[in-house]
């Protein structure tokens, strides 16, 4: 669960927190914080905006000019489908009470916010507030598998796969680590989605591609991005939005979001430096989509660990989060020929791996972090977050392909040769990104 | 008159239109385009992958000079279009059979 300061803290809170949600009929009264409150309104802010337009710049600048409008027109439409969807049905079963099932899936009693008021408060912040601000991370999380699929793939099958995705995978992943589930319980880190977020939405996208196919010319005929420049606009926008997403997810406006803030910044600079470093060393030059790239594995594996380590265990993530992932993009390109084409896989689900295995050890108040639970060895963390990664790993893994044929049997998955061949700009939305007359 | 086609590196184009202008040919018209020669392309690397890119950018000037002008404005192009490298382009020359200003119905060099 997301929670604030130490992790000795942690379990408390997110127990505590559990029940208000489960319960949601504490007022105004106990406890509101005017600067929690507004600092998760800040973030949810900020979140969002990761999405759009960050994300959704940051992928369109990697594919060809044909297909730019495609791919910010999937973020939008995503962006759009999981906000209704998260009102319906998935905030609910995320983080609803799920009576004697609540260890694996939150029940439908908030299904269109039902019982929940300007009153209702979850922790110190209203429950109107934690809705928005996790709404911001199911909006993202699937938009983050758009990077996977783009340029083949059917705008329905887009749209069907997502809604699905959301309630197959994301509501019972967000349940189990952060809406009060069995990986709660046993006490899993995952302070900010390295687990919820960026795990899921890796290994989702590996499994999707290998449903979906191949871009037409992959490996050796493809064409290079087309317009790296907005790549590192939405980078940058990535970067500043991360601060709502990390330090956000302390939910209060204290010395927890500061530290998080902290690590954040550190983990994101010193992967960028690191995967630029290696570029210049493998390739001779260091190029600019490189090192944001290096940037947003750098962020993706802080994530987890965020609340809970200091500025020593962010550059020893940094460092490796800015090596492995880069080893990742290419080894699942070229070494595995899977074209996961913008590196999803690679980056977010190496990348959140990563930090939620590390942060059991960078912990440690003796690696500067700020604890682990009372009583838990770096042993017992360490065999609890494998635990959880493959529990994760193995849902994602599995109802993503279920969902990948049931959309294939359906709307359909991927458009014809020609339409690849014409882009989706076109033949899929009728409009041009560029007009060249 | 002699139309000369010339396709060259795109950061050569100011050097070309100075060196023209200083030795008196009036105009000339300039395009973006793409092609590949002998050089056959050439490689770009993101994120590890390396892709081929096939066209190169180049910029194409066309100009029409009497026939006087050729040798000058030839020798003007290649001096300052060039770098050694490969990829500095071609030139080519046509002839050309007739010319007219648009504005005034002149014909012939009189029209350059």
């Amino acid at each position: 669960m997301k929670t604030c300061g130490s992790a000795r803290r942690s379990v408390g809170l997110s127990t505590l927190l559990a029940v208000l949600l489960a319960t949601g009929h504490a007022s105004a009264d106990d406890g509101l914080s005017g600067g929690d409150t507004a600092w998760i309104l800040t973030s949810t802010a900020l979140v969002l905006f990761m999405t759009l337009p960050g994300l959704a710049l940051f992928y369109a600048g990697l594919v060809r000019s044909r297909n730019v409008l495609s791919v910010l027109m999937h973020c939008f439409s995503v962006a759009c489908l999981a906000s209704i969807a998260w009102l319906v049905v998935v905030y609910s079963l995320a983080f609803g009470d799920g009576g004697g099932v609540h260890a694996v899936i939150g029940g439908l009693g908030k299904s269109f916010l039902a019982g929940v008021g300007p009153d209702t408060m979850a922790g110190s912040i209203p429950e109107t507030v934690f809705f928005m601000f996790q709404m911001t991370f199911a909006i993202i999380t699937p938009a983050l598998i758009v990077g996977a699929f783009p340029e083949r793939i059917r705008f329905s099958g887009v749209l069907l796969f997502s809604l699905l995705w959301l309630i197959l995978v994301y509501a019972p992943a967000c349940h189990w680590v952060w809406g009060g589930g069995w990986l709660a319980d046993m006490g899993v880190m995952d302070f900010a989605g390295g687990i919820v977020v960026h795990t899921t939405a890796g290994v989702s996208a590996l499994v999707l591609v290998m449903v979906l196919g191949p871009r037409r010319g992959f490996p050796n005929e493809l064409r290079p991005p087309h317009n790296p420049g907005l790549t590192v606009v939405g980078a940058c926008m990535l970067w500043v939005g991360w601060f709502g997403f990390n330090a956000g997810s302390a939910l209060s406006a204290g010395g927890g979001a500061g530290m998080a803030m902290v690590v954040t910044h550190v983990s994101a600079a010193t992967a960028s430096l690191v995967w630029a470093a290696i570029e210049w060393y493998r390739f001779g030059k260091p190029s600019v989509v490189g090192i944001v790239t290096g940037m947003v594995a750098g962020l993706a594996a802080i994530t987890p660990a965020s609340g809970f380590v200091g500025p020593f265990g962010a550059i020893v993530i940094g460092v490796l989060a800015g090596a492995l992932c880069q080893w990742f993009t290419t080894w699942i390109k070229q070494g595995l020929n899977i074209d996961d084409s913008l590196d999803v896989f690679a980056v977010h689900g190496v990348g959140g791996v990563l930090g939620t295995m590390l942060v059991a050890v960078l912990a440690l108040p003796g690696l500067g972090g700020l604890g682990l639970a009372e009583g838990v060895s770096v042993g017992d963390q360490l065999v609890t977050q494998l635990i959880a990664v493959v529990a994760v790993t193995a849902l994602s893994a599995v109802m993503t392909f279920i969902i990948a044929r049931i959309v294939a049997a359906t709307t359909g998955l991927r458009v014809s040769t020609e339409d690849e061949i014409d882009g989706l700009d076109i033949t899929g939305h009728g409009e041009r990104g560029y007009d060249l007359s | 008159m002699k139309l000369i086609i010339a396709v060259i590196q795109p950061h050569r184009l100011d050097p070309v239109r100075e060196a023209l202008a200083g030795i008196g040919v009036q105009g000339m018209t300039a395009s973006e385009v793409q092609g590949y020669g002998r050089q056959g392309g050439h490689r770009e690397i993101y994120r590890g992958a390396e892709y081929t890119v096939h066209f190169v950018p180049k910029t194409k000037i066309e100009v029409v000079v009497r026939d006087d002008d050729e040798d000058r404005v030839i020798e003007a192009i290649q001096a300052s279009a060039r770098t050694g490298r490969i990829g500095d382009g071609k030139l080519f020359v046509l002839d050309v059979s007739r010319t007219v200003r648009i504005r005034t119905g002149e014909e012939g060099e009189i029209a350059l």
